[in-house]
């Protein structure tokens, strides 16, 4: 019982960040992998504004993604945006900006351990299990993203504009529709995604300068598990990994410290049997 | 005595008329002579540390001249280290044979990476090799009798006693493995076709398969060279550190021979090898002086590196002294009006 409910619990949290850098990858067409190291940054932040300096929770939390999101976009717009075309370059600036962050904020707090105060405290009985409440929250906030990117992207106009630069960038951009725009505004969605999640699960976790590396690493299983580029196989994916974490974390004496590599072996096993992911489209150009 | 006039006359065509070599040829003088000299023991074992790592970097580096970006570099270096210390401590082997043995662990990583390599490319090869150094620290948690687990395994023995002789082993095991990598990939030889073949399949892998090329055998080939030297760097790195932790297969280590190689100029073997003595160094140096922004420093110079001086700083250089001929492409010294092969005008 107590590996569904955290399986469920973790599979969520893992497809919001999963969906985040999807989006990125399907209109931007980059490997963003400091996608993640903004998901930290907010929680330095979330962490400075409310544990350091005393605001109101909410405010904080507002303000941390807003500071977030905003030095993300930056980020994008001076270093990425530049190199979009050549896709190992911007994987190289990427993994080099990332670490960048985590050493800023290394040389700034040090690499002690961090706590946040939760939003909600205490806990509830779910079918036998005690799960926190703060977890209960994010599940709530990270389902509520879920449905609404879902309803954004269906509905609305850009969502539409996201969704056909996904498909296909040449047409797009005979369609009238500025390529480079979308981009920008679908790594802004991404980001924005990202840090919200982070809020959310900063108080459930510690705070540390290399809090980044799992969630990219399991983020990139999920994704390529997924297809790069499809929303649904990113989000079914989540879940099947974050089931297979927490069956790992509560089966094997060991599991706390080879969850990532479970997750990872469970990526190359079917990337194997698929090599285009579980709903991937096979992409002519980028395929053998 | 006309031997020595025909290899005089080659040494002198070949490397003293093209300043870039000319540079190489001080630069490996420089690194036998201060071995001999009365330096400070810490910057001696700096350079062996660099001399290491340098192997290390020159191996990412074929890779990437086969346009197989490798985000895992780690598990071959970490593969050779482990299997050095593990072999040397639990078995008592002497160091001649677990360097060795510790290149053939890679070399078996490098043939398990390429199963899922030879079907993928660009960025989700890349994706599935940064997951190669997470699963092999998986698989050192769940032996902690044999590897140590979080512990790591310490206590290894050294290459040599005397630090003069490391210095020199590691450099001689530099320069040879530089060497036979750079040959490799050398699109001009005329002996190997290895050289033009990777550079190929790096540029267009299709092409090169309609060409008639049996892309999978030397993607294959490529795999196997880069394990087997990284493995070597790996298993000296073990028996200089004396201690083997699983901080070798952090992302952190996958990350380093590709800022060195990109310093320096990725692409040329000769070029990552110049980036890791400079970065290393340097590097080396922050961590006297300024050790908290170390890494900042160093990551905000690999950005700027990369965004303005995308060719790496050995190239840089290279375009300042040198001029290839418009006429037979032979490499010139930037201050010569004629080329001095075939006399055309070089401006």
């Amino acid at each position: 019982m107590q590996f569904i409910i955290s399986g469920i619990l973790v599979g969520t949290a893992y497809a919001v960040l999963a969906i985040g850098f999807c989006l990125i990858w399907g209109a931007a067409r980059i490997v963003y992998l400091t996608y993640t190291a903004f998901y930290m940054l907010t929680a330095y932040f979330f962490y400075v504004l409310c544990t350091l300096i005393g605001l109101n929770i909410f405010l904080a939390a507002l303000l941390s993604i807003i500071i977030s999101t905003l030095i993300g976009i930056a980020t994008y717009r001076l270093c990425i945006e530049r190199i979009r075309g050549h896709e190992t370059i911007v994987i190289l600036v990427s993994i080099a900006l990332a670490f960048f962050f985590e050493e800023g904020i290394r040389s700034i707090f040090g690499s002690l351990f961090r706590r946040v105060p939760p939003f909600i405290s205490g806990y509830q009985e779910l079918l036998g299990v005690r799960v926190l409440n703060q977890y209960i929250l994010a599940f709530g906030v990270n389902l509520a993203l879920i449905i609404g990117l879902w309803l954004f992207l269906s509905k609305s106009k850009i969502g539409l504009a996201i969704r056909a630069t996904s498909q296909d960038r040449e047409i797009v951009s005979l369609m009238g529709i500025s390529e480079k725009k979308v981009s920008a505004v679908a790594v802004t969605l991404g980001i924005g995604l990202g840090t919200v999640s982070s809020v959310m699960v900063a108080p459930i976790y510690v705070v540390e300068p290399a809090m980044w590396v799992p969630p990219i690493a399991m983020v990139l299983a999920i994704v390529v598990l997924g297809g790069l580029g499809s929303l649904k196989g990113s989000l079914i994916a989540a879940y099947i990994l974050g089931f297979s974490e927490c069956a790992v974390v509560s089966y094997l004496p060991i599991g706390t410290f080879v969850k990532g590599a479970v997750a990872l072996l469970v990526m190359i096993v079917i990337l194997f049997l698929r090599p285009e992911g579980m709903f991937g489209v096979n992409f002519e150009e980028e395929r053998l | 005595m006309s031997y020595i006039r025909i290899l005089y006359k080659i040494f002198e065509l070949d490397i003293l008329a093209i300043p870039g070599r000319d540079m190489a040829l001080v630069g490996i003088v420089f690194l036998l002579l201060i071995g001999i000299t009365p330096i400070n023991p810490y910057l001696l074992n700096t350079l062996v540390f660099a001399s290491i790592f340098a192997v290390f970097a020159a191996s990412w580096d074929l890779l990437y001249f086969t346009g197989q970006l490798n985000l895992g570099h780690g598990a071959f270096f970490g593969i050779g280290a482990y299997v050095s210390a593990v072999l040397s401590s639990r078995l008592g082997l002497p160091v001649s044979v677990t360097i060795p043995l510790g290149a053939l662990g890679g070399i078996i990583i490098g043939l398990i990476i390429c199963l899922p390599a030879l079907r993928l490319r660009g960025p989700y090869l890349a994706i599935v090799t940064l997951a190669v150094p997470p699963i092999l620290k998986g698989i050192v948690f769940v032996f902690p009798e044999l590897t140590g687990g979080e512990l790591g395994i310490f206590g290894l023995p050294s290459i040599s006693d005397s630090p003069i002789f490391t210095y020199y082993f590691c450099l001689a095991v530099m320069l040879i493995s530089v060497s036979i990598m750079w040959k490799l990939t050398d699109t001009k030889s005329r002996i190997l076709r290895t050289g033009i073949i990777f550079c190929a399949i790096r540029e267009d892998e299709i092409s090169a398969r309609t060409s008639g090329i049996n892309t999978v055998k030397y993607k294959v080939l490529a795999f196997v060279v880069s394990g087997f030297f990284g493995g070597i760097a790996g298993g000296l790195y073990a028996h200089t550190m004396k201690v083997v932790g699983t901080s070798t297969l952090d992302f952190l280590f996958s990350v380093y021979p590709l800022i060195w190689s990109i310093f320096g100029g990725a692409g040329t073997i000769y070029g990552s090898v110049v980036g890791t003595y400079i970065l290393y160094f340097f590097s080396s140096q922050l961590l006297i002086y300024v050790p908290e922004v170390r890494m900042v420093i160093f990551t905000a110079i690999i950005v700027i590196m990369i965004l303005f001086m995308p060719e790496g700083i050995s190239q840089w250089i290279r375009g300042k002294f040198e001029i290839s001929c418009p006429r037979c492409k032979i490499a010139n010294s930037a201050v010569r009006k004629f080329c001095r092969i075939c006399d055309a005008p070089l401006h």
